[in-house]
């Protein structure tokens, strides 16, 4: 630091904002590549095909499913054949599930072991679904976690908490909105946020027509 | 496969050095079998570099949450569901 002797004024620039696991992540790397067992170019590929993916291709299954009742239990059945029928890639997983949301029951999903998650209809999960807060709280106090979100349930309402803890990948199929009978299947699509398929939101609400 | 939906299972209560995927709050409680879903290689061993054979069948499996939480706020209808391997599972009936 002592080197640092232009005039104008900084803090000291640190790498203060990187988690100890990205160095160890690092490390892995290297050592991986050393051995031959990766390449860069494997980690680049998979870099890629993550960043690349985004909960519109979710959005795009449930809105089918929502203006189509035989997709809709082609959807319920084998989620990772009806994103093939769309021609969206459904991952890696070789089971993928959807659940649906009703008046009577809501789905939520955790991963309380690690961050599972169904990226490939989803994109990277976010920050705080990997948190710990998230994790333990999500299985312990899940109608406190989803008050904290802005969903209420009702008493009557049955509550199922996934914790996809192997192999399996889980999707939650929102309730459609009221007052979205008039809009298609991409304005829908347009609605069906993120979190409403983790289960942690409702789907958006429609704007107001006028 | 040993077990089929609508069987209750009890989760093993043992401890398990190293790399193992069943939580530490479902062991040694019972639920019920949602589904059967096909066999996967086994991340006990496979987190160590072994091959993870023979594959393990996996369930999903659904517990009431005052079974797991004893003083769960919510209520009494809620239920968590957890994937496991049948290796993991006892008969509960």
């Amino acid at each position: 630091m002592s080197e640092h002797e232009h005039d104008h004024p900084h803090e000291p620039i640190e790498n203060g904002d990187e988690p100890p696991a990205a160095a160890r992540a690092r490390a892995l790397e290297q050592i991986l590549i050393e051995k031959g067992a990766i390449s860069r170019e494997d980690v680049r590929e998979r870099i890629d095909w993550l960043v690349s993916r985004s909960p519109a291709d979710g959005a795009r299954l449930v809105a089918r499913a929502w203006v189509d009742p035989d997709f809709k239990q082609r959807l319920l059945a084998d989620a990772r054949s009806a994103a093939l029928e769309l021609g969206l890639d459904p991952g890696p997983s070789p089971v993928v599930v959807a659940v649906e949301n009703t008046e009577d029951v809501h789905h939520m999903v955790v991963c309380t072991l690690c961050s599972c998650y169904p990226r490939a209809l989803l994109g990277p999960p976010p920050a705080w679904y990997k948190s710990l807060p998230y994790r333990s709280r999500a299985v312990s106090d899940p109608r406190g976690v989803l008050d904290e979100f802005g969903i209420e349930l009702g008493e009557d309402v049955e509550l199922r908490v996934l914790d996809s803890t192997a192999d399996i990948r889980y999707l939650v199929m929102p309730r459609r909105p009221a007052g979205t009978e008039g809009i298609g299947e991409e304005g829908l699509a347009a609605l069906i946020t993120r979190d409403s398929m983790i289960g942690v939101a409702q789907p958006a609400a429609p704007a107001p027509i006028g | 496969m040993t077990y089929h939906p609508g069987q209750r299972v009890r989760v093993a209560a043992r401890s398990h050095e190293g790399h193992h995927r069943t939580p530490g709050y479902v062991k040694g409680k019972t639920g019920t079998v949602e589904r059967a879903y096909p066999s996967f290689t086994n991340p006990e061993t496979r987190a160590y570099g072994a091959d993870g054979l023979p594959q393990q069948p996996l369930y999903l499996v659904g517990f009431a949450q005052r079974d797991v939480w004893p003083d769960y706020a919510g209520q009494s209808r809620d239920r968590i569901y957890l994937d496991l391997f049948e290796h993991w599972l006892e008969d509960a009936e």
